[in-house]
């Protein structure tokens, strides 16, 4: 017991910065993270928003352990569970879905979703993708200069992919992107658990209608299948439905943004990408591991008290892998700080590690490569309309991005 | 080199058949199947770029 209690004493009485911490620049850590990442242990305690206690990991290779470790719930509901926002609470509120289960009742419902996301089904969208890229960079086009990159082509071109993919109308987009920003942005825990309810009373209504008059789409399957075998009852698919949309175009939204910022703010990065189209690929991977837009979704809970190299992780304290900053680990990626898209960097931890590792990754890769490419190959003279230092970054307790990127050419 | 997959393991990542694509495939379902059990030198760097990235541990490499 003695140990016990000095040990748990580590967490609670070392001192714990503020985490998360608020980008100032759109593709560099904040200076909080650069003092976390150049601490010489794996674990550094900090504070969350309710004044609780969690550890950050912040070596890549620890992450990925840690990631694969059972003794690591990802349960959303378990009240040691680590809550990076007020937010939160309206994640709590619902049913989780597969992302917030652990094994043995994770993998059934995973593997209910996977045959739309092998890397053959994915290159067989790569026309449809091409199709909807063009069809918002001609309607930009036709509109300006100047534009809004992000509500002309950053998030309706993921929303309509993720649409066609689940069988959800797009004509809906207004109403489930707004919702959506506001379940992932809201700063009070009531607009939230709002925004939440929206999107579950939206989803059921569609669940209805599919059940009525079958359609196409992994939705539609679900609904069709396992929903009408019992395999999975309809609160959980309405929270994997919600899951799906949103993972689906806010995060490949944001990328798409902030990979634009970048890649204009380093142009001669952008022209060797430029002068060769074979290291698109590389570049994504690049530009997924530098920009880590999803550094808060590696929230666990102990499960069991966990020995990391002699830092001990008790059950039920929360653990947040950082990968913004165990993507920068100096020992696995060579000037971690710097834009380099010759870089082999696919072991990345921005899709995560693990069984939770991101569903939808060959689907982002395809489409941020067809993004990039298409977009510079049509707008080559495409720049930011105001300085980088005036765009407003969203806070670090959400998907990392920007709500507007005024561009012209 | 031999190369194994385990499809109980396997969560349908799909890093495998996208690094090493000579090596390995997805099914219908999209879990791992293997379709070079013993790759030649050449596929060989592909494959173990492909075990070191299954996050679920569900490739293997046996030398």
């Amino acid at each position: 017991m003695t140990d016990t209690t000095e040990t748990t004493a580590t967490l609670q009485t070392a001192e714990a910065p503020a985490f998360p911490a608020d980008r100032t620049c759109p593709y560099q850590l904040p200076h909080e993270y650069s003092k976390l990442r150049d601490q010489p242990d794996a674990l550094t305690p900090v504070t969350l928003f309710d004044g609780r206690r969690a550890w950050v990991v912040t070596k890549h290779e620890t992450a990925r352990r840690l990631l694969a470790d059972p003794r690591l719930s990802s349960d959303r509901n378990h009240t040691d569970f680590p809550a990076t926002s007020p937010r939160f609470e309206a994640i709590r509120s619902g049913r989780p879905a597969f992302i917030g289960m652990d094994p043995p009742e994770h993998g059934p419902r995973r593997r209910m979703t996977i045959s739309e996301f092998t890397v053959k089904r994915i290159k067989g969208m790569r026309p449809g993708i091409e199709r909807i890229v063009n069809g918002f960079i001609d309607e930009m086009l036709a509109g300006g200069p100047p534009a809004d990159l992000v509500s002309q082509f950053a998030l309706p071109v993921p929303s309509m992919v993720i649409c066609e993919l689940l069988g959800i109308p797009y004509a809906d987009h207004d109403f489930f992107q707004d919702a959506s920003r506001r379940l992932v942005q809201s700063l009070d825990v009531d607009s939230a658990v709002t925004a939440r309810e929206d999107l579950n009373g939206y989803l059921d209504g569609l669940i209805t209608k599919m059940q009525d008059k079958p359609g196409s789409g992994l939705l539609n399957t679900l609904v069709t299948r396992q929903l009408a075998a019992g395999e999975i009852d309809r609160e959980e698919l309405v929270s994997t439905a919600l899951l799906l949309l949103v993972a689906g175009h806010e995060t490949t939204a944001s990328m798409t943004s902030l990979s634009v910022i970048t890649l204009l703010e380093h142009p001669d990065q952008h022209a060797a990408l430029r002068a060769d189209p074979a290291l698109v690929p590389g570049a994504v991977e690049e530009l997924l591991r530098y920009l880590a837009i999803a550094d808060i979704a590696g929230g666990r809970v102990a499960t069991a008290d966990i020995d990391v190299d002699g830092q001990i992780i008790r059950a039920g304290e929360g653990v947040i892998v950082t990968n913004s900053i165990a993507n920068r680990d100096g020992s696995v990626f060579e000037n971690p700080d710097s834009l380099d898209v010759h870089r082999s960097a696919r072991h990345h931890l921005s899709f995560g590690y693990g069984v939770h590792q991101c569903l939808g990754q060959n689907l982002a890769r395809l489409e941020l490569e067809v993004i990039l490419t298409t977009l510079f190959d049509r707008i080559p003279t495409l720049r930011l309309a105001v300085p980088v230092e005036r765009l407003t970054l969203r806070p670090g307790t959400t998907i990392q991005g920007v709500n507007e990127l005024p561009v012209t050419w | 080199m031999r190369v194994s997959a385990d499809r109980e393991v396997c969560v349908g990542a799909g890093l495998c058949a996208l690094t090493a694509p000579a090596v390995f495939d997805q099914d219908d379902d999209g879990l791992v199947d293997v379709l070079t059990p013993d790759p030649d030198r050449a596929q060989q760097p592909a494959a173990r770029q492909a075990v070191n990235l299954c996050p679920s541990g569900a490739v293997r490499i046996t030398e």
